[in-house]
């Protein structure tokens, strides 16, 4: 685990574990036995839930927490806001330890902290949409116009705007569970807790969702803790990964980490499933780009720059490095004969773009018969690299080995 | 053949507290008495003083706004018919025990369903109690109504409460543990309070059903005010009575088809509140 840098912990989980029956001191004895949970269940008819989970959350993140179902994912996130309350073990948020709270510190914890999406909405029927988006700043007793006006803006942020008057009855599921997001944006509290979240929709609204719940975490940076049984989700969506298994922690760190190095057996057959081409993206396949030609050059100095670095096309960026376009050879051959004295002309735009977070398999899409490299740019147009054919080919046959 | 086990006193026993409780807390039930007594001559007064077709019109257009035109065209007719046969004033008095004993019944009713529905253990205790309610004969209850609160109306209220209130709190039991578990998650994990969460998830997501349970306390309300006459209740029930004792059956039939005009019109207008109007975006 690589958890000892310097970036904020906003969540601190230590030695957590639940055990579900009547003499959980029981069952934790076995535990701290070495005894397993179908052991520890034949033995005494008590649950271990989770057992001895360690973990920390760091400020901004989205930390996905996977596992099959009985793994304890549910339970976890359940604890984290006491829905659950833990038997043993410390969960640590700005300095409150949760699970020693009394019943109106625990209130007002999860009124600022923590607000909850869950896997089948739980929308309240006899409530508008506009009215299931301000729940939580209801609840908490904020006046009714700013409590209108934050429910509206998260709406607007999900995409509803014009559906506030509707019941959520009306709505398809996928709008249902952007109502759910809604209502926990609105509640402005310091983490989003997300059970589940997507699992009810079908494929491509799931798809869908995903993306703008990346799109959403990167703009307000808001700690999530997604909680999923599909590692294609977890992979596509998580900054980090914690999978879960039996009630215990078996693996945490980057998708790439689990995925390239397995800590186990489990793990190992879990990522057995998984499209390794989208857990690479295009920054591990981009390459410097070793030469671009500025728009005000002229022909010939383009034509000596290709030819020193033997390409057939050259990708023109502007002042600040913001790309242009692409010229290919035969044009700028033609107009340094027909003594021009710019490619400004020359410029085309018809070349693959892609981003730096772009996966890998969306990448071999891209490539045209014109064969350009791929240019890969930042947010403000900036070229960054190239990503050229073989490379793709050559990471896809690493992965298949690992 | 006969073995020798003494009779258990149960009546004696049932009896003896009876007096003890009429003898003790006459000031109570003298208090309740004159309480009840005001509120009936109130209401009752009230919908006397107006106008025959002035009542049927409010009436009607009540019907028609909560359920439809052809309930109000129903309710219409079917007042008419009774103001016809000279039953108005008697409709009226059966009417007013049947509201009042409502209300008093629900008010009672809501608190017990809600704490019911809260708490297991008091589920426990009073589900049986419930039980015995609603199947220990309704006339049974007339008889201590009276050495409480003498002859009367009074008597007729407070039997007909008790007879017609399990329903109501049964009802409110149910709607209110219907409310499905995610939903009390949900408001749990925004951090609702306990009263939060009764007064603006659990309560109205139950309404449909404690509306159930209300318009099955009306109709046990009515059928028991009836039955009331025998200790003098006024209204249709007395009506009913005296052709019994005069034996005609005619007499009889008319009361009693005045009874089932209130009972279709109090039951279709509490049915029609039971559904919730679907608002359109």
């Amino acid at each position: 685990m690589t958890e000892t840098d310097e970036t904020n912990i906003k969540i601190q989980v230590r030695g957590l574990s639940k055990v579900f029956g009547s003499q959980p001191k029981k069952a934790l004895e076995l535990r701290n036995q070495g005894k397993k949970r179908p052991e520890i269940l034949e033995k005494t008819g008590q649950t271990l839930g989770l057992s001895n989970i360690d973990f920390d959350v760091r400020e901004g993140e989205l930390l996905v927490i996977m596992g099959l179902s009985g793994s304890g994912k549910s339970t976890l996130i359940r604890c984290l806001n006491r829905l659950i309350e833990p038997t043993e073990g410390d969960i640590v948020i700005d300095g409150q330890n949760i699970p020693k709270l009394n019943e109106k510190e625990l209130l007002e914890c999860r009124r600022r902290h923590f607000s909850m999406v869950f896997q089948n909405f739980a929308l309240f029927p006899h409530k508008t949409v506009q009215e299931n988006a301000e729940y939580g700043l209801e609840v908490r007793g904020v006046e009714k116009s700013s409590r209108v006006q934050s429910a509206r803006n998260s709406l607007k942020q999900v995409g509803l705007d014009g559906w506030e008057d509707a019941y959520p009855s009306q709505l398809s599921g996928g709008m249902q569970q952007r109502v759910g997001l809604a209502r926990a944006l609105a509640n402005d509290a310091t983490v989003m807790l997300m059970d589940e979240a997507f699992s009810a929709l079908d494929p491509l609204i799931r798809k869908d969702m995903q993306q703008e719940l990346l799109e959403l975490q990167h703009r307000m940076k808001k700690t999530t803790i997604f909680i999923t049984h599909d590692l294609d989700e977890a992979i596509s969506i998580g900054d980090r990964i914690i999978l879960l298994k039996d009630g215990e922690v078996v693996q945490s760190g980057t998708p790439e980490e689990i995925l390239t190095r397995p800590a186990d057996d489990y793990v190992a057959r879990f990522v057995e499933g998984v499209d390794m081409s989208r857990v690479f993206t295009a920054n591990s396949a981009m390459r410097p780009v070793r030469a671009t030609a500025r728009d005000g050059d002229g022909p010939r100095t383009v034509l000596r720059k290709m030819s020193d670095n033997g390409l057939d096309s050259i990708y023109v960026i502007g002042r600040d490095r913001t790309l242009m376009g692409i010229v290919n050879v035969d044009d700028v051959d033609a107009a340094a004969k027909a003594g021009k004295d710019t490619i400004s002309e020359l410029i085309q735009n018809d070349f693959p773009k892609a981003g730096p977070d772009e996966p890998m398999n969306n990448l071999f899409a891209m490539f045209t018969e014109k064969s350009y490299p791929i240019a890969i740019v930042d947010d403000n147009q900036r070229l960054l690299g190239v990503v050229v054919k073989g490379a793709v080919l050559e990471k896809l046959a690493e992965a298949g080995e690992h | 053949m006969a073995i020798d086990i003494p009779r258990i006193p149960l009546g004696d026993a049932i009896e003896g507290g009876l007096d003890f409780l009429t003898s003790h807390y006459s000031n109570v039930t003298r208090g309740i008495s004159s309480v009840t007594q005001t509120g009936i001559s109130a209401l009752n007064d009230g919908l006397m003083w107006l106008p025959e077709w002035a009542l049927m019109a409010i009436i009607a257009v009540i019907c028609w706004r909560v359920a439809n035109l052809k309930l109000g065209i129903g309710a219409v007719l079917g007042l008419a018919l009774i103001w016809n046969l000279g039953l108005w004033d008697p409709m009226i008095e059966t009417l007013t025990l049947v509201v009042i004993a409502t209300v008093v019944a629900v008010v009672i009713a809501m608190p017990f369903g809600v704490f019911a529905a809260i708490s297991d253990r008091f589920y426990g205790f009073i589900m049986p109690v419930l039980d015995f309610m609603q199947t220990m004969p309704a006339f049974v209850y007339l008889i201590p109504a009276i050495p409480f609160f003498g002859i009367g109306s009074v008597s007729a209220i407070f039997a007909t409460v008790i007879f017609s209130m399990p329903p109501a709190i049964r009802f409110t039991t149910l709607g209110i543990r219907q409310v499905p578990n995610d939903l009390i998650e949900a408001a749990d994990a925004f951090g609702a309070t306990r009263t939060q969460k009764l007064i603006k998830i659990q309560f109205p997501l139950s309404l449909p059903t404690i509306m159930a349970g209300i318009n099955q306390t009306i109709m046990l309300a009515l059928s028991m005010v009836v039955i009331a006459a025998m200790i003098g209740a006024d209204g249709l029930g007395s009506e009913v009575w005296r052709a019994i004792q005069r034996l005609r059956p005619g007499d009889g039939f008319e009361a009693g088809i005045a009874v089932v005009i209130l009972a279709m019109l109090l039951d279709r207008i509490t049915q029609a509140l039971r559904k919730p109007r679907k608002k359109t975006s």
